[in-house]
Order: C-alpha cells, then sequence, then structure tokens
C-alpha cells in the first residue's frame, strides 16, 4: 500500500503541475506533491524495516533494506531540492531568464522524474527497470535545455544521444539475461522478476550472464557517470538550471548504481567468481583518476562540482566492485553522504551564482561578505566533500581506502593521489569564492539556506555518529548485495 | 514446414541486414525515412511469421504493436517534422561512404562472432539470426557516429531499438508484454520530445546540422 502512495503521489503531481504549473501557487504544489512523496517513502521505510522485504502486486514491486534506504533517500532529497528549487526559481524569473511556461514544464518534469526514479528502485521487473531508467532521461532532457541557451540545447542533445544509446546496451544486457532466465523460469512476466532471478541465479548460464553484464554495466554505467563514458555528465550539471543538478547529480547516478548492482548480484551468484567486480573496480578507479585530473581545469563552477561527482560515483562503483561486508558498507554510507552533500553544494553554488550573475570562478568573488549563510554553506559543503572530518563522507572514505589497502593494495596510490588532486583543485577555487573581496548583487528573494544546513548537519551527524538502526540497516543491505 | 518458416526467417533477417546497410550509406533524409519505415515493416513480418511458425500468441501483438508504430506512426511523425522544418529535400555530404561500408562489414564479423556462443544455445527456430541482430545495432551505431546532422541522427537511434527488438525475438521470442509496451511507450515519448528539440535546436542555430553544436569541449 504504501509503495503505492509512494508511486502515486508524484505521477498525480506530475499530472496536476501540468495543468495548474503556470498559477502562483506551483511551487507551493511542487514542494507539497514532494512532502508528500516523502511522507510515504518514511511510512515505508517504517515497514521495511520493521517486517522486513516486503513484495506487493503479484510481485511486480519489491523492497529490501537495499532499496528502501535508495527511496528514502531521493524522497528526502526530492523533498529538500523541492523546498530549495521555490525561492531559485522565482530569483531566475526574476532575473528575466524563464517563462511562465518553462516553469510549468519544470514542476511538472520534476515530480515525473522523482516518479520515473522510484518506480526504478521498486519494480522487481528489470524490464520496467530499464523503461524506467529510460524515462528518467526523458523526463529530464527537456529540463537541462530549460534556459535555450545554444550551450544548454548543446547540452541537452548529448545528454539525451550519449545516455540514450548507453540505455539501449543495458537493453540488450537486459534481454540476454531474459534469454537466460527463461530456460529455468519460463517464458512470460516471471522470468525477469529480480526476487525470481535471485532464487535461481546459480543455474544461470555463465557465459550468457557474463556477456549482459558487461552490456548492463556499460549501459547503466553511461548513466552512473563512469569513465569513459562520462562525456554527458559536466554540460547536462552545468546547462540545467540548478535544482535539477542537484537531482542529477544527488540521486539519478545513485539510482543507476543501484541497477547496476542488482544486476551484479545475479552475475556473481552465476559465475561464481569475481569478474562482475573486477569489471566495476577497473571502471570506478578510472573514472576516479579521470576526474580528478579533469577537476583542475575546470572554470565553471557547475562543471567543476559535475567533475567531482564522477569522482565519487567512481569511488562507490569501487567500493561496490570490491564486495565484502566493509566495503559494500562504506559504498552504501558514501552514497548517501554524497547525494546530501552534493546536492547542498548546488544548492549554495546556485545562489552564489545567482549573486554573481556567472558560472565562472574567476568571477565569484567574497561570498561570505555580502552574505555569510551561502559563503558558509559552500565553504562546508566542500570540506566535506573533500573528505575532512568529522563529517560523513571521511568515513566512508576512510573505509574504502583502508579495505582497498587490504586486499587490493596496488590501487591505493591511485586513489590517494586521486584524491589529493581533488583536494588541492576544489579547496584552491572555493577559497577565493568564498573569501575575498566582494562583488555581487543582492537577491530579489530571500535564497533558501535550509536545505542547504539540514543536508551538511545529517552529513555531519553521519560522520560522528551513525545510529545503531541505520547501521544494522546498511548491514543487512550488504550482506544482501555482498 | 518449419524448415520453410526457417528459411523465411533467415530471408527476412537477412534483409534487416540489407536495409541496415543502405541506411548506412543514404544520403537523403526523406529516403532514410522510407527505409526507417521499411525496415520496420520487415520486422513486423519476421515477428509474426516467427509467432505462427511457433505459436507464440503474444508475439502478433508485438507484431501488431510494430506495425502501428515503426511503420506508421513514428515515420509519420518524421515525415511532418521534415516538411515542417523544411529539411524535407536535404541531402547530407558524407565522405567516405565505401570506407564506412567496410568498417560495417567487419562489425558484422565482430557481431556474429560474439553471437555465435549464445545461438547455439538459443533453443528458437530463429536462433541463427541473433548475430543479424546484433549486427544491425552496431551498424545503427555506426551511422549516429557517422551523421552530423540531427534528424539522421535520431533516425540512426530508431534503427538501434528496431535492432534490439529483432535480438529479443530471434533470441527469445519476444520480451514481456509489459515491457514492450513500456518500450514502446518510452520511444514514443522520446520521439514527441525529439521533435519539440528539433523546433529547439533550429530556431537557436537557425539549422539543424551539429557542427554549430561543439562548443561544450575540454580544452
Amino acid at each position: 500500500m504504501e509503495i503505492l502512495w509512494t508511486l502515486a503521489i508524484p505521477l498525480t503531481g506530475g499530472l496536476l503541475l501540468a495543468l495548474f504549473g503556470a498559477r502562483a501557487f506551483a511551487a507551493e504544489l511542487n514542494a507539497a506533491m514532494s512532502l508528500g512523496t516523502f511522507l510515504a517513502a518514511a511510512a515505508l521505510t517504517v515497514r521495511v524495516i520493521t517486517d522486513g522485504p516486503i513484495t506487493a502486486l503479484n510481485e511486480q514491486f519489491f523492497v529490501d533494506s537495499f532499496n528502501v534506504f535508495l527511496v528514502a533517500l531521493t524522497a528526502l532529497v526530492g523533498l529538500t531540492t523541492s523546498l530549495f528549487s521555490r525561492p531559485y526559481m522565482r530569483i531566475e524569473q526574476h532575473h528575466g531568464k524563464l517563462s511562465v511556461n518553462m516553469l510549468r514544464l519544470y514542476h511538472s518534469m520534476y515530480q515525473l522524474f522523482t516518479f520515473t526514479m522510484l518506480l526504478a528502485l521498486l519494480t522487481n521487473n528489470l524490464g520496467i527497470m530499464w523503461v524506467a531508467m529510460e524515462a528518467a532521461t526523458l523526463t529530464t532532457v527537456l529540463l537541462v535545455s530549460l534556459y535555450r541557451t545554444p550551450a544548454s540545447l548543446e547540452a541537452a542533445w548529448k545528454y539525451f544521444i550519449l545516455c540514450g544509446v548507453g540505455i539501449a546496451q543495458a537493453l540488450f544486457g537486459t534481454i540476454l539475461v531474459y534469454f537466460a532466465a527463461e530456460k529455468l523460469l519460463g517464458a512470460g512476466g516471471n522470468a525477469l522478476l529480480w526476487t525470481h532471478l535471485d532464487s535461481v541465479k546459480a543455474h544461470l548460464e555463465p557465459t550468457v550472464l557474463s556477456l549482459a553484464f558487461v552490456f548492463l554495466l556499460v549501459g547503466y554505467g553511461t548513466k552512473v557517470g563512469l569513465a569513459p563514458l562520462h562525456n554527458w555528465l559536466p554540460d547536462a550539471h552545468a546547462e540545467g538550471p540548478t535544482p535539477v543538478s542537484a537531482v542529477l547529480s544527488g540521486l539519478l547516478l545513485n539510482v543507476a548504481l543501484y541497477a547496476v548492482m542488482r544486476s551484479k548480484v545475479l552475475v556473481d551468484g552465476a559465475l561464481g567468481s569475481h569478474f562482475a567486480g573486477d569489471l566495476m573496480m577497473g571502471f570506478g578507479l578510472l573514472s576516479v583518476v579521470m576526474a580528478a585530473f579533469f577537476l583542475s581545469r575546470q572554470k565553471d563552477v557547475k562543471r567543476m562540482f559535475a567533475y567531482s561527482s564522477i569522482e565519487h560515483m567512481g569511488l562507490m562503483t569501487f567500493a561496490f566492485g570490491m564486495g565484502g561486508p566493509v566495503a559494500t558498507f562504506a559504498g552504501m554510507l558514501h552514497m548517501t553522504v554524497h547525494s546530501l552533500t552534493k546536492s547542498a553544494i548546488f544548492f549554495a553554488v546556485g545562489h552564489a551564482t545567482q549573486k554573481a550573475g556567472t558560472q565562472l570562478m574567476d568571477n565569484i568573488r567574497g561570498l561570505i561578505e555580502t552574505s555569510p549563510t551561502i559563503g558558509w554553506g559552500l565553504a562546508i559543503g566542500s570540506l566535506a566533500i573533500l573528505g575532512m572530518p568529522p563529517f560523513g563522507v571521511f568515513a566512508s572514505e576512510f573505509m574504502i581506502i583502508t579495505t582497498a589497502m587490504h586486499t587490493y593494495p596496488w590501487t591505493t596510490p591511485f586513489l590517494l593521489a586521486a584524491l589529493g588532486v581533488a583536494f588541492a583543485a576544489i579547496f584552491g577555487r572555493v577559497q577565493t569564492m568564498v573569501f575575498g573581496e566582494t562583488a555581487g548583487q543582492r537577491l530579489p528573494h530571500p535564497p533558501a539556506l535550509v536545505p542547504v544546513f539540514v543536508h551538511l548537519g545529517l552529513v555531519l551527524m553521519l560522520g560522528l555518529y551513525i545510529p545503531p538502526y541505520l547501521a544494522d540497516w546498511y548491514r543487512q543491505a550488504a550482506a544482501l548485495i555482498g | 514446414m518449419t524448415n520453410l518458416f526457417g528459411q523465411l526467417i533467415n530471408l527476412f533477417a537477412a534483409l534487416l541486414l540489407l536495409i541496415a546497410f543502405a541506411m548506412l550509406s543514404q544520403r537523403r533524409v526523406l529516403s532514410l525515412i522510407n527505409l526507417f519505415a521499411f525496415q520496420g515493416l520487415v520486422l513486423s513480418v519476421s515477428t509474426a511469421i516467427v509467432a505462427w511458425s511457433s505459436s507464440q500468441h503474444h508475439l502478433y501483438y508485438s507484431a501488431a504493436l510494430t506495425l502501428l508504430l515503426k511503420v506508421l506512426v513514428l515515420p509519420w511523425i518524421l515525415h511532418r517534422l521534415i516538411r515542417r522544418l523544411n529539411v524535407k529535400w536535404d541531402v547530407e555530404t558524407m565522405f567516405n561512404i565505401p570506407t564506412t561500408m567496410l568498417v560495417g562489414i567487419a562489425l558484422v564479423v565482430f557481431a556474429f562472432n560474439l553471437a555465435a556462443p549464445i545461438s547455439q544455445m538459443a533453443g528458437t527456430i530463429t536462433k541463427g539470426t541473433l548475430g543479424i541482430a546484433m549486427a544491425s545495432v552496431l551498424l545503427s551505431f555506426l551511422m549516429m557516429i557517422t551523421r552530423s546532422k540531427a534528424v539522421p541522427q535520431v533516425i540512426g537511434f530508431l534503427a538501434m531499438e528496431n535492432g534490439l527488438f529483432f535480438a529479443a525475438t530471434s533470441a527469445t521470442y519476444g520480451m514481456p508484454m509489459v515491457v514492450e509496451l513500456g518500450i514502446a511507450l518510452d520511444v514514443l515519448v522520446g520521439m514527441f520530445i525529439l521533435g519539440i528539440f528539433f523546433f529547439q535546436i533550429r530556431e537557436t542555430f537557425d539549422s539543424l546540422d551539429l557542427k554549430h553544436m561543439e562548443k561544450l569541449k575540454e580544452e
């Protein structure tokens, strides 16, 4: 029942806002719908924690401790981003960048995007998961090009074509999984249900599954932003409106990684080897290193943090690739803290660029002097994302690196060098933006900074103290996906 | 009788591959759309034959869906689009068609090699055609890479989806119906969004040539 509510609220929200999205109360309606989704997701989470994994509607939906934490995270960041987007979009409108119809499109697509992500997380059917992932691209492509500038159109086109082609590979992978499963489970809808596949995974044909995993990893990996398939990501993040960058970076990448992980469980079961893990480690390590070196060459602030997302997604992929209880635990913790921190940074960056009137870092100066909250938000957020203690990112990165030292010592120098380069690049840039002489204008509408500090507060808490039920929850999930 | 069906399916598979090559070398937008519609028709007929010969009734629905979507609706939208955008008589200047074709042949060989171990396992009547399905996916991919205009790139994208659909019917007698409907919905919605997108691109750049869209690069 909770599953239905979690999906029905954003879907209805999308349709309602398509009708009323041009009205003055659209931003509030958007936030209210996101709040409804969050409450439904919270109820679902409570139910799954107390009762264990559940399936619904003839097993079409399936929730266990792995996806329920992502559902909760998605709903939470969806809510805070909708709260942030209310004043942010008002200011954009005030600056004459948006027409009323664009706002209607934005609000409606925002809700539908939330819906597609939740559907991808909650469905038990690998085919429907693919459909939802593709739909997530479709709902955001017009948001990336919302401002209709030449650069945003180019970014959106690239996003559409690259992700479309990427995800087509994932469809081929799904077809191959179905091909292997059909022999054991019989033709028809049940052969793509993950729970059924999971129960027979040891008997699935290994050659087919290994080929399928290559396609699935390349396909969904394009959406995760793994190098060398990441080309769409910095453009799409930099050119779209900031709330969209926040949800793309904080949520969509996670959901794509979730799809990879669900496939990995099946492939591991069928192969009994570390083939899938090795592939993921390779892609992950390459992304971490590549992103770190591109980071230092960025001039646009949103592009810089987009590369930072590639780096962190690479780190998570690497952690899940290593496997084992500690690394998987750390990977999930990192998913959580990265989402929260990165979206908080994008909120602060959004207002900072509105004040400066540009996204070029050279022209953003002295934020602390004119608006201390934006400045401190950006400074603290950057320290958190760079893995400074006591924030949660430090805890998860520490666990990932120590595990790497034990099991794959040769990877440690690459990881440490990449993190060091990223630290130097981001820290240097953020310092000049936050401190120094100021040259900004006042915002015509008070900025939304509560979400920034709520997120950073949560990240700080996760660094100092992980509540026992949450740790338990991660451990259960780690045992599931190993 | 089974033999005859097998032959027929192989014939249609070969036709599909031939069309993929024709699309690779076709420079005129209008002919490209017609080729795409023809590919959809071949796909639909071959799906219907598979359905008849293996008495898999749900494949009739897939065949009908393909006929409706890929032979009627999508080509109709594309025709309307190119008329409204005034690119109906566009001829793309592509150089090195022979080289592209040679690369295409190499891709086909690669696809057959990749598919060989899997086709041996397939119990379907159509197992020999999996290699062709993969080859047409790769050829559409090549077509997307070599084109610099928006409409042909999109046709390449749709042709790739055709190849995937053919892979699904040839390896497994088609995906479950709910998934197929979902995919069809995605393709249709995607087409509408692309339609809107074409107009936005044209409005901003005064052309549908993607050469103008190479500003966002790492220097």
